[in-house]
This record gives structure tokens, sequence and C-alpha cells, in this order.
């Protein structure tokens, strides 16, 4: 206990030291220990993490099941034979999930609307997108996609598509507006209300409050839960297999069961890291962008 | 051009008072009888106020005392629960009034600027003469920027509100509200949230207004500048109008206990 201190192993040494270092000769040199210490920090991060995998890699590579594992799901002939196709039929998923994410950035933004409107005359519309958020969260995004991929074409009236792909856009576009309106309806709320009411003392409508001042500033205060949105968007489009969309999914099971080898499904995850990674990268940053903005703006 | 002028004040003087020019004998604003609670709470009990054309009426009163209430309530940011608020000669508080008409003739400042945020200070000033009043996107740059020129704000025309000082946000705020052409301009405590020496910039500009005659409720913590500026001060004592006079009376002869209390703890308080 009182080797440690209150802050830790350093926490009571650390002080000290500084104090020093400016008595003697002033800022530069703390500077430098500063950078020593981080320094310290790095390497100290760097050989924990190479002890970690390695002891991982041992335990993985020594596992009586490694070799099959290795055969199955790691071959490298299989892997590059694969990766081509797969890559090819990751443009119906890139398809998919761009024009669904349009359609949910529009959908979800309307109901969001609907379910800020004020007032009781407007409550049948409330309603309504109250009962869609809530159904739409409800179930599973499977679930949907079969309901409405087998279910529609399946009652035979003429002139009903019978596209699998149009389904599939139709059921992600149904289950992620209701998530996204959410997130709208998150940023509608935490605009001041007195935003609102300068906008009215001027004399704009409900409606035009809402459109030229309120949800200007909720969708850029929503940009990051929307991209985190988007991603799970881009995984859930190999659900869509399921009803007959020949995407990157279903092209690795094509080629798993042609070759009785799994390597596709390991190209098929690089595909979907190299994807989501930056996008989730990046979403992190605004996070963190928008913390530091609001933090200078409450000074 | 001058027909239609003529014809539309013949149809309003002939609906509210026949043979009588309407501009001479209404008051640019009459609330009579004005109640407003919040829940239990009774904020204004019973108002009646009546301010003529390009007068400038303060109204001084503690804090809680209905001030901004009042305020909000001329502008139907609040509704109302009995009572009826008149301005130039129609009720506004009649049911299946346009509010949205209403309000593009009354402006309204508040305490906290209200800016919007993510729109430059020309925006700002053109959003609701371009949306509320259809103007040009060119007319009302135009009309704008003679504003901002004239509140010495022309150099800022192109700024985000967050990189105004308190003081030039106010005086945005001032000449977003004045581009509508009000006839009747609201002040709410409009240099409570500033630093005191971004207070006098803002005042200037109120004086300014009010020699150009322009009509003016104004709820202010100033009493040098409601000394100055007002035709008369109301003082308000919890949700009444208590009592009220030309600026003089109010300041040097309070007959009112109540007022005069209150002017003493502003006295104490250094500010009178």
């Amino acid at each position: 206990m009182s080797v440690v201190g209150p802050h830790g192993p350093f926490g009571n040494r650390r002080p000290l030291d500084s104090g020093e270092s400016l008595r003697s000769s002033g800022p530069p040199p703390a500077r430098k220990r500063f950078d020593s210490a981080a320094a310290k920090s790095s390497s100290i991060a760097l050989v924990s993490s190479v002890v970690v995998f390695t002891v991982l890699a041992f335990i993985v590579v020594n596992a009586p099941g490694w070799p099959s594992v290795q055969q199955y799901f790691l071959n490298e002939h299989w892997f590059w034979y694969s990766l081509p196709k797969i890559v090819d039929a990751f443009g119906v998923n890139v398809r998919l999930f761009c024009t669904a994410e349009v359609l949910i950035l529009v959908l979800g933004l309307l109901i969001a609307v609907m379910r800020s409107l004020p007032g009781p005359v407007f409550f049948p519309v409330r309603l309504i997108a109250t009962i869609y958020a809530d159904i739409f969260r409800a179930l599973p995004s499977l679930l949907i996609i079969f309901i409405l991929g087998f279910g529609i074409p399946g009652l035979g009236i003429a002139g009903v598509p019978t596209d699998p792909f149009l389904y599939a856009v139709v059921a992600l576009t149904l289950v992620y507006s209701a998530y996204v309106s959410e997130v709208y309806r998150a940023g509608i709320e935490s605009i001041h209300p007195s935003q609102e009411a300068a906008a009215r003392s001027l004399g704009l409508n409900r409606f035009q409050s809402l459109r030229y001042v309120i949800v200007p500033q909720a969708v850029r205060r929503v940009i990051p839960p929307l991209l985190n949105d988007f991603i799970g968007l881009q995984k859930d489009t190999v659900l869509v297999s399921s009803i007959g969309v020949v995407e990157a999914f279903r092209e690795s099971q094509i080629i798993e069961g042609a070759k009785f080898n799994s390597t596709p499904y390991m190209a098929l995850a690089l595909i979907f890291i190299v994807i989501t990674i930056p996008l989730a990268r990046f979403t992190d940053w605004l996070v963190a962008r928008d913390r530091r903005r609001f933090a200078a703006s409450a000074r | 051009m001058n027909e239609q002028t003529v014809a539309a004040d013949t149809v309003v003087a002939g609906s509210a008072n026949a043979g009588v020019p309407a501009a001479s004998t209404s008051p640019a604003l009459e609330v009579a009888g004005l109640w407003k609670s919040f829940g239990d709470l009774q904020v204004l009990r019973g108002i009646d106020l009546t301010v003529a054309e390009h007068e400038v009426v303060c109204l001084i009163g503690s804090s809680g005392s209905g001030k901004s209430t009042l305020l909000r309530c001329i502008n139907l940011l609040e509704p109302i629960d009995a009572g009826r608020i008149i301005v130039e000669g129609n009720e506004i508080t009649a049911p299946g009034v346009n509010v949205n008409r209403i309000r593009r003739r009354i402006g309204i400042v508040f305490q906290s600027f209200n800016l919007f945020p993510h729109m430059s200070v020309l925006s700002n000033v053109t959003l609701a003469p371009r949306k509320a009043l259809g103007m040009s996107k060119v007319q009302a740059a135009a009309e704008a920027t003679a504003l901002l020129e004239r509140f010495g704000l022309a150099d800022k025309r192109n700024e985000y509100p967050d990189r105004l000082s308190g003081g030039q946000q106010q005086r945005v705020a001032i000449v977003r509200a004045l581009a509508m052409k009000p006839d009747l301009l609201l002040l709410d405590e409009i240099t409570s949230a500033l630093d005191p020496e971004l207070v006098a910039e803002v005042l200037n500009v109120i004086r300014e207004l009010g020699r150009g005659g322009m009509t003016m409720v104004i709820a202010t913590h100033e009493m040098g500048f409601a000394r100055d500026i007002a035709s008369r001060v109301c003082f308000l004592d919890q949700g009444t109008i208590l009592e009220q006079g030309s600026p003089s009376d109010i300041f040097s002869r309070p007959r009112e206990a109540r007022t005069q209390q209150f002017l003493q703890r502003i006295i104490e308080a250094g500010r009178l």
C-alpha cells in the first residue's frame, strides 16, 4: 500500500522528478523526460503484445485439430482461387448496401420527423411511426428478409416482381430505417427548444423550422451513430443470401460446396475487414473531433 | 400600388373603426386581462398594457415577476390562459388567427441570442425573409447587408456565430429580427448574458432604433438604460403591473412600497 501509493507505482515518483528538472534546468529537460516516459510505456506495450500474441499463436498452432483447420480454412491455393470470384460477387453486396442506405437515410428521417410532430392532431401519425419503429426493431432481420422474399412473390399476384434483390433492398431498408429513425429522433430532441422558438418567432412555420433549423443541426450531430448503423448494414447484406441472392456469402458457399474447402469464408472475412475497419476508424475520428469541438465551444 | 394601399386602408378602417383612419386610433399593442400559468404557478395575473406607436416601454421587476413570460405571450410563443392581445387593431389571440403571419410583424430578441449555429451571419438574417416572406435570395441578401452595415457588422456577414463575441452575436440577433421589418420589437433581457464591457454596443443599437421610431417593449435589468430610453416604465410584481409611469416618476418618485423596495435593492447593488 505504502509502496504503490494513491496514483499507482509511479504516482509518487513522477511529480518529484519533474519538480527537480524544473528547478535545475527549465522546461526542455522536463519535456525530454516526458518523451522518454512515453517511449518507455510504448516499448512496454510492444513487449507485452509480442508475448501475448506469441503465446496465443503457439497454443493455436499446437492444437490437435490445427493441421485440418489449416487445410480447410487457411488453404493458400483455395484462397487465391476464390478471392477474385468473391470480390466479384461482393459487388452485389455493395450495390445492395448503397441502394438501401440511400433509402434508409430518407425513410428513417421521415419516420423520425413523423414521431417528432407535436400536438393532438398528429397523434395518428405519431402512432403509425411508433408502431413501425417498434415492430421492425423487434423482429430479427433474417425473419423479415424471409417473410418478404418468399411471402410476397409467393402470393402469385400478377405483376408483382419476383427479383429477390428487390426484396432484399426492401427488407434491409425497412429494418434499418427503424433503427436510423431512432438515431435521427435523438438528434432532433437534442436541439435546444430555444432554436425552434427563434425560428418560429421569425414567422417560419413548423415545417420550415424543422427543415431549415432543427433537422440540419440534428443530422450533423448524429453522423457518427449513422455511420455505425451503416457498418451494421454492410455486414447484414450477407443475410439476403437466404432468399437466393447470389452475393459474396452465397458465392463462398457455392465454392465451398464444389471444392470441399472453407477457405472462401476467410477470403470473404478479409474483404469485410478491409471495407469496414476504415469506416469504423473514420467514425471514431468523427466522434473524437465532435467531442473536442464541444469542449471548445463550452469553454 | 397607391390605389391598392388606399383600398386596404379603407377596409381596415371600415372594419375596425368606421370613418377614422386605423393608424391614429389603434395602439401598436394592447394587452387586456392577460393570465398565464405554468402548471400550478401563476406567472401573469391580469396584465393590462397599452403601447402606442413609436413608444418604448420598459418592463422592470425582479426575476420571476413575469417580464419574459409577458413578452413570449405577446409573440404567441406561449399559449395564454385568459385575456386578449391586440396588435394594431387586430386581435391576435382570436381563434383561427394565422400565428405565423402575426409573428412576422412582431420581432423578438432573446437573452441567449439563439442564433442558428449552422448558418453564416448572412444566412441567419436572410432565412426568414426568404422562407416566410418569399423574398428573392438576391433582394434578401442586399437588404440584410444594408442592415448589417448599419450596425457595423458588414465584415462579419460570412462568419459563423461561434466566431463572434457575445455583443456581436446579440447585434446579429437584433438585425435578424429587424430584417422582417417588424411593427413591434420585443427585447427580452438582451444584455443579461453579456460580459459587462459588451453591454454598451448592444444598448447603443437599441437607442438608435428608439430614435428611429421603432415601437419596442423591453424587459431589462439595466435601469440606467431604461431611464434613458423609455417613454414609459412598468414595474411588474408577482404577475401584475403594479406601477407605471414616466422614467422620472418611477425612478425618482415611486409610489408603491414594492417599487421603492425593488429600486432600493438595485441602488444597493450599484446598478442605478
